[in-house]
């Protein structure tokens, strides 16, 4: 009886009904978050003594580049579920979250090249962790353009979901290769000028915006696992049901 | 050609050995077929190769025949080439057994999927990696490379090459299916080679400058290890999802 709601969770249309539940407070709490910690942070945080108002830049791009690395995680955790226990949810949810995290891998990318600009003085920099972002976006679209390329849903699931893991594993690698490298390769110019500590007057808020980006992760990965069980199930009878509650016009 | 006789007789001959003792004879078995099949198909052999030896003759005229400017580049260029002729001759590695349906009959033999993949992983590495890194120094040479990386060029290549194959195997058991699996394959493949790549330069480079480099082989010789007990594993798994579709 206690697995009854993991088998329950396999489900789509019930993930799609229970969903609709949680939708409305989701988005409110994350757009609520996101607000406070943008004009906390943006409006109320001390400069920086060194970077001057640039640094702000750090409330988008360090919860954008959290969740890069959180949501390949999750999708590939999904995609495991799904191997091991064959429930279509989970590829469904591992689908969805492949674009989710590539933008965010995007948008790391590139706050971080803005912010590169008055700090560094140039977009880009062969840096260990932007190159290691870097591949992890291309990670991500491996396992996008791979889902997309099989005319069977079924095996587009389970070889992106494969593809997943073997990332997965590789990653840590990757990281520490990419590591190894920069020391190697370390441009003696190039001086990142990280405070070792931050103060609580800027933690706060980047906590707040951090809190924020994970709920409105959560948020948009419901919508876009709802979306995709509606694509997928469109034959059912509930979604013919649904569509028809909502659309009496249509036959 | 004859496609199904071919498919019969490799199911059968592995079959004999791996139900008659395990696991062993049988991997030989295939080992021995396969290495057949490749030897006698001697485009696939070496076309690479001359993919590997065309472009980089294409490298100088590209950046200019500065001999201290190649001599900067030779070890980058070698590996990235290494790389990528290893990764186009990868999309054939299933290919064949897939369509003449003895990919199917080695799925369904009774030793693991694991061992069959490893046999066909070594001939690929036998006929494109091993070649790759015996041809590297006439290349180097080509690029003007010092004297002290040849060696850990060739060595960095042996190690490094049969990882590349073993890391390809799983993508091209992926895409086994797919039509037109090229560009594909290039795409989910490339990311997971970079541990690989930047080991393997390194290892040249570090000779290039002086300093020993057992350290960087050491890792190569690690990523080999892992990847030889893992990719087949991933691989076999991908091989089933492949024949499922």
């Amino acid at each position: 009886m206690a697995w009854q709601w993991f088998h329950r969770l396999g489900s789509p249309r019930w993930f799609y009904q229970k969903s609709s539940a949680w939708l409305p407070w989701l988005g409110v709490a994350s757009l609520l978050l996101l607000l406070i910690g943008c004009v906390w942070g943006l409006g109320f945080a001390p400069q920086d003594g060194k970077q001057g108002n640039s640094y702000r830049i750090i409330y988008i791009h360090v919860p954008a580049a959290f969740l890069a690395l959180a949501g390949y995680y999750i999708m590939a955790i999904c995609g495991a579920i799904g191997l091991i226990w064959k429930m279509k949810l989970s590829f469904v949810v591992m689908r969805a979250a492949a674009p989710i995290g590539a933008a965010l891998t995007f948008i790391s990318l590139f706050t971080g090249a803005l912010w590169g600009k008055p700090t560094w003085g140039t977009y880009w920099v062969w840096d260990a962790r932007i190159t290691s972002m870097l591949i992890l976006f291309f990670l991500y679209l491996g396992v996008m353009a791979l889902s997309g390329a099989f005319s069977r849903e079924q095996s587009g699931d389970k070889a992106s979901a494969l593809l997943a893991l073997v990332g997965t594993v590789n990653i840590p690698i990757i990281y520490k290769s990419v590591d190894w490298w920069f020391t190697l390769h370390q441009p003696a110019t190039l001086k990142l000028t990280q405070a070792s500590t931050i103060d609580p007057s800027m933690f706060y808020p980047l906590i707040t915006m951090i809190a924020g980006f994970y709920l409105f992760y959560a948020w948009v990965l419901t919508l876009h696992t709802r979306t995709m069980i509606l694509q997928r199930e469109w034959r059912t009878q509930w979604v013919r049901e649904l569509l028809g509650q909502t659309a009496p016009g249509r036959p | 050609m004859c496609s199904e006789s071919v498919a019969v007789a490799k199911g059968g001959q592995a079959q004999e050995a791996g139900v008659s003792a395990g696991a062993g004879p049988g991997f030989m078995a295939l080992l021995r077929t396969e290495l057949l099949l490749a030897i006698r198909r001697r485009a696939d052999i070496v076309n690479p190769l001359l993919f590997f030896v065309t472009v980089l003759a294409m490298m100088p005229l590209g950046i200019g025949p500065d001999p201290e400017m190649l001599a900067r580049m030779a070890p980058g260029l070698i590996w990235v080439m290494a790389l990528l002729a290893t990764l186009l001759s990868q999309e054939s590695l299933f290919r064949g057994d897939y369509e003449d349906g003895s990919l199917e009959q080695i799925s369904l033999l009774p030793q693991p999927l694991y061992f069959a993949v490893l046999a066909k992983v070594a001939v690929h590495w036998l006929v494109t990696g091993l070649p790759l890194a015996v041809l590297s120094p006439l290349l180097g040479l080509m690029l003007n490379l010092p004297a002290a990386g040849y060696l850990p060029l060739v060595i960095s290549l042996l190690l490094g090459t049969a990882s590349l194959s073993l890391i390809g195997a799983v993508g091209a058991a992926l895409t086994v299916a797919l039509q037109r699996p090229g560009l594909l394959l290039a795409l989910i493949i490339m990311p997971l080679y970079v541990p690989v790549l930047i080991f393997g330069t390194g290892t040249v480079q570090a000779a290039l400058d002086g300093y020993a480099y057992s350290a960087q082989l050491a890792v190569l010789g690690a990523i080999l290890a892992a990847a030889a007990a893992l990719a087949p594993l991933a691989a076999a798994g991908a091989i089933r999802i492949s024949l499922d579709h």
